[in-house]
């Protein structure tokens, strides 16, 4: 009897769990099924334009992956034509000043508002995050307003001034710099270190997997930026890669294997970017996230 | 090697007073422990001499130097923080030689003096490493070892052995001690724990809610507590404490018992509180102070804790480690008239 009672207590017991791993498997595969939804999504537009940029013009519009009678002759044009590289260098240089100036301004001003107490310091923190909630077709305006008065129009000066410090950027290293303990910095002012040596030889190199994320995000952003590019710049030797791959529709038709031309191989450096810096960006997302 | 002085030193937050007039004078070469419970204003008097606090009022003399408004590089001291504060992404010479970065040393000086700390603290196979591939006592070492490069004139050291387990703080409180004989350099250490403070000070200074309570060697203030929070906070487990009235020759106690001591300082009807260490208090044959019944023992090796019953009140008291009382058992406790303490029972203060 008490034997098979103990089998009985031992099957059900058996039963449960596998019952439990059915259901663990389930919704594991359910996970995966989301993520492989997710991840076509995403891929499936690089695809489309990778595969438009190998077509002549008549095939663009027959949505095949693979080409029918695959060229390279687009991408020839497009680096042929001289305009390119100097859209090319325009966002190279414009996305690169942005980025340093974003990771030491935004870092400086994070680490300020995080390890210095001063009257006011909550309000700066709160109005600096306030400007977050503003689009930017909003902010388009008092900037072009600016740029026309102090003549910055159609210059470099122009297309990044708004961006040369973020909210987002100095949110993120504040948040980053919370993890630094203050001990370190008390060390370092006990050694002898003034504060702007402090902050650039100890809260700095402490922080290197937010700064990284920080460039990669900034120059990602200016890479792509296209409205604020768009409006501030009139001639084209000025555009941006974004704003002067759209010179490639005319007035009566849209030459769509240029400019996809052209986005491919825009997409270089990005790509580059984020495979060398991508374990910090992940860092980055997730520290931002717990630390927010 | 230096003196350090506190004159009236006061801290307040706001409205808020915590540290209310300290005044402490420690000789040069000296290795002073500030000791006391969280939030008695101890660390807090080490960062206003490390010049990482704000002075409210008073004056703080470093070598006879009124350091008030001088900057923390410019008081010659060095300070090894609870944390270690070694920088995670330097190597253990770096760290090392970091306090000389600001230092006007030939780059040969700077690698001498990193080679000798080094070799003192026996961290020279170790120099090439990060701190994450050192354990909790060779970070401590290299704190340390931050501190020694720049030969300051007094080391600070807040609570460092706090995050080390029970076996490397013993080792590492060893080591500090060793290294202040050899190096004779001033040191003030700040800890909440008693037996550090004994086992490692020259003198001892007990603090509670921002007052000094008294400044003694270890033994004064094991053996002439002067109030009854420093009679309770020296010592492990903490003294025997009886609260009690003098009638006559005697002092009636509030567990029903009584005892006698020389009332000469005392008046009639004073209330009074009488302090009894529990290893000056004796489990033995014979009659003896008190009598009671043991409610718990605590075996330690050579002694045994036996907590009893006298009265309404439990008490402390020290038997043999090889034939202890038993839980239940009725026992005499014994104590020599020299080990009763007496204290004003509405002051706190020791009579004496």
């Amino acid at each position: 009897m008490a034997f098979s009672d103990t089998l009985n207590t031992s099957k059900s017991a058996s039963s449960l769990r596998s019952s439990a791993r059915r259901k663990r498997s389930q919704a594991q595969f359910i996970r995966w099924l989301l993520l492989f939804a997710g991840g076509i999504a995403m891929i499936m537009p690089i695809i489309f334009m990778l595969s438009t940029s190998f077509k002549y013009p008549f095939e663009v519009y027959n949505l095949n992956l693979i080409p029918e009678e695959p060229t390279i002759e687009n991408y020839t044009y497009v680096l042929e034509d001289g305009r390119f590289f100097g859209w090319f260098t325009n966002s190279l240089f414009i996305a690169t000043i942005t980025t340093i100036c974003n990771v030491l301004f935004d870092s400086l001003v994070g680490y300020v508002l995080c390890k210095y107490t001063f009257p006011g310091r909550y309000i700066i923190f709160i109005a600096i995050l306030s400007t977050l909630m503003i689009p930017t077709e909003m902010l388009v305006i008092p900037w072009y307003l600016m740029s026309s008065t102090f003549g910055w129009l159609d210059t470099y000066w122009g297309i990044m001034f708004p961006g040369l410090m973020t909210a987002f950027g100095t949110f993120l290293m504040k948040q980053f710099f919370e993890t630094v303990p203050d001990d370190f910095l008390e060390a370092a002012r006990i050694d002898g270190l003034n504060e702007l040596q402090i902050w650039w030889t100890v809260a700095m190199p402490l922080v290197r997997p937010a700064l990284a994320a920080l460039a990669i995000f900034v120059f990602l952003g200016n890479w792509t930026a296209f409205i604020w590019p768009l409006i501030v710049t009139n001639s084209q030797e000025m555009y941006t890669l974004p704003v002067g791959l759209t010179t490639f529709s005319v007035e009566a038709q849209v030459e769509w294997e240029l400019i996809m031309t052209g986005a491919a191989i825009s997409t270089i450096p990005t790509l580059i970017v984020f495979l060398v810096f991508q374990r910090y960006i992940i860092r980055g997302v997730v520290m931002a996230g717990l630390k927010g | 090697m230096t003196t350090v002085s506190l004159n009236n030193l006061v801290k307040s937050y706001g409205d808020t007073q915590v540290l209310h007039g300290i005044n402490l004078d420690i000789q040069s070469g000296e290795f002073v422990v500030l000791v006391g419970p969280s939030g008695c204003g101890k660390s807090t008097t080490l960062r206003m001499i490390a010049g990482l606090e704000e002075i409210s009022a008073g004056d703080i003399r470093i070598g006879g130097d009124v350091v008030n408004d001088m900057e923390p590089k410019e008081r010659n001291i060095a300070m090894v923080f609870q944390n270690y504060a070694i920088y995670p992404h330097m190597t253990v010479r770096k760290n090392i030689g970091f306090g000389l970065r600001t230092s006007k040393l030939s780059k040969d000086e700077k690698d001498a003096r990193i080679n000798e700390v080094s070799g003192i603290l026996e961290l020279t196979d170790l120099l090439d490493r990060k701190p994450n591939q050192l354990s909790g006592g060779q970070r401590q070492r290299v704190a340390i070892g931050r501190a020694m490069v720049r030969d300051p004139a007094a080391f600070l050291f807040d609570e460092p052995l706090s995050n080390l387990d029970a076996q490397l703080r013993t080792q590492m409180r060893l080591e500090i001690k060793k290294l202040h004989q050899r190096v004779g350099n001033t040191i003030i250490f700040v800890t909440h724990d008693q037996v550090e403070a004994m086992t490692m000070a020259d003198r001892i200074v007990i603090m509670k809610d921002g007052h000094i309570q008294q400044v003694g060697t270890p033994f004064e203030v094991f053996y002439e507590p002067a109030n009854i929070f420093v009679a309770q906070f020296i010592g492990a487990p903490s003294m025997n404490m009886l609260n009690g009235i003098v009638k006559g020759e005697t002092i009636a106690l509030d567990n029903g018992t009584s005892v006698q001591v020389p009332t000469t300082k005392l008046s009639e009807n004073q209330q009074v509180a009488v302090g009894l260490r529990p290893d000056a208090l004796l489990v033995q044959e014979g009659e003896g102070l008190f009598s009671g019944e043991v409610s718990v023992i605590e075996p330690l090796g050579t002694d045994t804790l036996a907590y009893v019953k006298v009265g309404e009140k439990e008490v402390i008291a020290k038997a043999s480690g090889r034939t202890p009382p038993a839980v239940g058992d009725t026992v005499n406790l014994h104590a020599a008239p020299e080990a009763i303490h007496l204290f004003d029972a509405h002051t706190g203060e020791a009579i004496r």
